[in-house]
């Protein structure tokens, strides 16, 4: 294995086409433990299909993406759990997971990868409180004996629980919305609700987070204390995986930046060195007749 | 100032209205003119000859134009003051009262019997407690059971009718050929139904909306269609007759030496029959609303309530939605076959008359009658719907009024159609529209109909 070292998610030869477009075109990047990786990129670039492969919504045309849980040595089983077949591999230093093999609900329930939505999607009839006990649906599940012992309220559920609600309750007090627990999620001002789709997605107790523009649509301020929270999440060691147009948050507090243009990467490396990079402010900008062919030459090689 | 501003305000009101009248009289005059102005009759040497009815023509445009000029001088600006009026928190007294109004229902629903016993007597009373008692609380157990499916899940189902004739049909079969007592064959109809519940949601997981809906009334039609022409098993068309009645612990309700009056040393009646019919109903019915109850507060209801809003966020939450989606169906289609045996052995014969698509639409009405996912409301829709119906079967005195020709129960669907749309307009969420949550933090706040989901299919 080349990589020995911190790699949490690795994506190789991913290529996604819809009959004859190909969205996505034999793309590899690799996002690394603990980190915030951003992936940015023009409108249609592909960046949300990529993140739709890899939480399940769509399956892959070509490509691996795999994932590890436990230490890094678990990666030297990679070639193992392929050749096998199967969707993971469990070990001894955490499992492996092939997540372009499993439908949408095992990535979030088995690979333990939560996502976001660009349009927010809680469940708007229901609580905040009740959003993030969904989320924490499949523990309880197996609490309430799969609902059979829950019927008649055995004190295991009962504890179980409560602690779902104590965790939603931290979650909300994290985010700042615990005065609003019993309100309908539908009521919550705009970024509240894009605030309150992070802890859902948080109380699924996620290995990887993906957030797709978690700050469109929010004020500079708002958009502040989205990177403190999403800052303090990195610090409890979950990685973040991120789609972001506002470049205040990407250049901010992005580790490692992924820049994708018509489905394949362009750049990739440190927030200052994609700044740079002249292939993407080329993609971003523009630029002046004379260069277009040049560029154009260079995107392609 | 203002009162001098009222006047001509006031007059210009009246005259809108007068010409809103005018115009409404205008468009009767045109309907009814055709409908009701002309009749073809004819004579005794057999041609035909045009009668004309003037004066009915006159009154019936008369009417509608005095209505229409009421509801535009009274009723319009009535409802104009109360929409702009502030919303009203309810009043503690009223908090108070709602604690006790569901612990009253159920009082009164168990002393039923004997409160139409004491009122009507003994001989008038089976009909009472028949009628009204267990015919509609056979119909609110369907409408809880289709709650399931269509208020909490939100998957529209048009064939829920299918599971409630498996179940009859099992117990009719199973009682007829294996001599099985109800007890046994009770939860075995249930098991049975439900199967039948996850049969169709396997083909149906992936359809929404419109799709689901039509899916499922095939399915429904398929059932019956299948009970018809298997006639071999079913007896087709014309039934299955002489089915075993439940029997009290192993006591028949008959006149025999062993029957349940004679055991018990009462004067025999068919009474008793019926009283333990309306509590076997009562008991399942209720054992239905506990189960949804309980089961809107474990992780599978929350689960099928967030499904109703937002397949693919549950989809993103690690929640497998084909089998939450196939456990709606079962459960649902379980009570549907709970309450079919029941049916089954509370008539005795059954036929495929008793499953055809208006059924369906029955159980579906109440369901969005009494407001989607609301317990209280779907039993009050199937009180007022099927109530409604058996009331109108004896409304003689009608007959007075309209002339001795008139037969109410043949006006029954244009009156329900016409109170359905009333409803419709004056809640068109359903009685109870509101949602409860199901799990709150510090205060239960019930939630507005406009922020719930109704499914998408």
């Amino acid at each position: 294995m080349s990589q020995g070292d911190e790699t949490l998610l690795r994506v190789e030869h991913l290529t996604m086409r819809f009959g004859g477009l190909t969205a996505v075109d034999d793309l590899s990047f690799n996002a690394r433990q603990g980190e915030i990786t951003a992936l940015i990129g023009p409108n249609g670039a592909g960046k949300t299909t990529v993140f739709n492969c890899i939480t399940g919504f769509y399956k892959p045309s070509e490509g691996r993406l795999a994932l590890r849980h436990g230490t890094a040595s678990a990666w030297s089983r990679l070639e193992a759990l392929t050749d096998s077949g199967r969707r993971s591999l469990p070990g001894a230093d955490g499992a492996l997971h092939l997540l372009e093999r499993m439908p949408d609900y095992l990535v979030a329930q088995q690979a333990r990868v939560a996502r976001t939505f660009q349009n927010i999607r809680l469940f708007p009839g229901m609580t905040v409180l009740e959003n993030l006990l969904v989320a924490q649906h499949n523990r309880l599940m197996l609490a309430s004996g799969y609902t059979f012992a829950g019927l008649f309220r055995v004190p295991t559920y009962r504890a179980a629980m409560r602690d779902a609600i104590d965790k939603a309750s931290a979650w909300l007090d994290r985010v700042g919305l615990l005065v609003r627990a019993d309100d309908p999620a539908g009521d919550l001002p705009y970024g509240a609700q894009r605030r309150l789709e992070i802890a859902r997605a948080m109380c699924t107790d996620p290995v990887l987070l993906c957030l797709d523009e978690p700050a469109a649509g929010l004020n500079p301020r708002e958009s502040g204390e989205l990177n403190e929270l999403l800052l303090s999440i990195k610090a409890d060691g979950i990685s973040i995986l991120l789609i972001e147009h506002d470049m205040s948050v990407v250049m901010e507090i992005s580790d490692h930046v992924i820049v994708l243009d018509y489905g394949v990467k362009i750049a990739d490396g440190d927030p200052q060195a994609v700044r740079n990079d002249a292939k993407v402010i080329a993609a971003y900008l523009g630029v002046a007749d004379e260069e277009v062919e040049r560029v154009e030459a260079e995107v392609r090689s | 100032m203002a009162a001098a501003d009222k006047a001509p305000a006031m007059r210009l009101s009246f005259v809108a209205a007068l010409r809103d009248a005018a115009v409404t009289a205008l468009v009767a005059f045109a309907l009814f003119l055709p409908l009701v102005g002309f009749q073809t009759v004819s004579d005794f040497r057999n041609e035909l000859v045009l009668v004309t009815h003037g004066t009915i023509l006159f009154a019936l445009v008369a009417v509608v134009a005095v209505a229409r000029l009421g509801y535009a001088l009274a009723v319009a600006p009535w409802m104009r003051r109360r929409a702009l009026r502030p919303a009203r928190t309810a009043a503690p007294w009223r908090v108070a009262m709602e604690r006790y109004v569901i612990p009253f229902v159920i009082g009164i629903v168990v002393c039923y019997p004997a409160i139409v016993i004491a009122t009507a007597g003994m001989g008038r009373a089976v009909k009472w407690i028949d009628n009204f008692g267990v015919q509609i609380l056979i119909y609110v157990m369907l409408g809880w059971g289709l709650n399931i499916v269509v208020g909490l899940a939100g998957l529209l189902d048009l064939g829920y009718v299918a599971f409630y004739a498996v179940g009859a049909y099992s117990y009719a079969l199973l009682a007829k050929t294996f001599g099985l007592s109800f007890w046994i064959l009770l939860p075995l109809a249930g098991c049975l139904a439900s199967f039948w519940g996850i049969l169709l949601g396997f083909p149906v997981l992936r359809l929404r909306g419109d799709y689901l809906a039509i899916v499922t009334l095939a399915f429904g039609e398929i059932i019956r269609i299948v009970i018809i022409n298997f006639v071999d098993l079913t007896n087709g068309y014309a039934g299955i007759g002489g089915i075993p009645r439940p029997t009290f612990f192993g006591i028949p309700f008959n006149a025999d030496d062993d029957g349940f009056a004679a055991v018990f040393g009462l004067e025999f009646s068919p009474i008793y029959r019926t009283i333990f019919l309306y509590y076997l109903i009562l008991g399942l019915a209720l054992l239905t609303c506990w189960v949804t109850v309980r089961l809107r507060r474990l992780p599978v209801g929350r689960a099928w309530e967030a499904l109703r809003e937002d397949e693919i966020a549950c989809r993103s939450l690690g929640i497998n939605t084909t089998n939450t989606k196939l456990t709606a169906f079962a459960i649902g289609a379980m009570f549907a076959g709970f309450a079919g045996s029941f049916f089954a052995a509370r008539q005795g014969f059954i036929s495929p008359e008793s499953f055809t698509f208006m059924e369906s639409a029955t159980i579906l009405s109440i369901v969005v009658l009494g407001g989607m996912g609301s317990q209280i409301g779907v039993a009050v829709a199937a009180i007022a719907m099927i109530g409604g119906t058996e009331i109108m079967r004896d409304l003689g005195f009608l007959k007075s009024v309209f002339g001795p020709t008139f037969d109410p129960t043949q006006y029954r669907m244009l009156i329900f159609g016409f109170a359905m749309v009333l409803i419709m307009i004056w809640r068109p969420r359903g009685l109870i529209s509101t949602r409860a949550p199901s799990v709150f933090l510090k205060e239960r706040k019930r939630i507005g109909a406009d922020l719930v989901g109704q499914g998408h299919g």
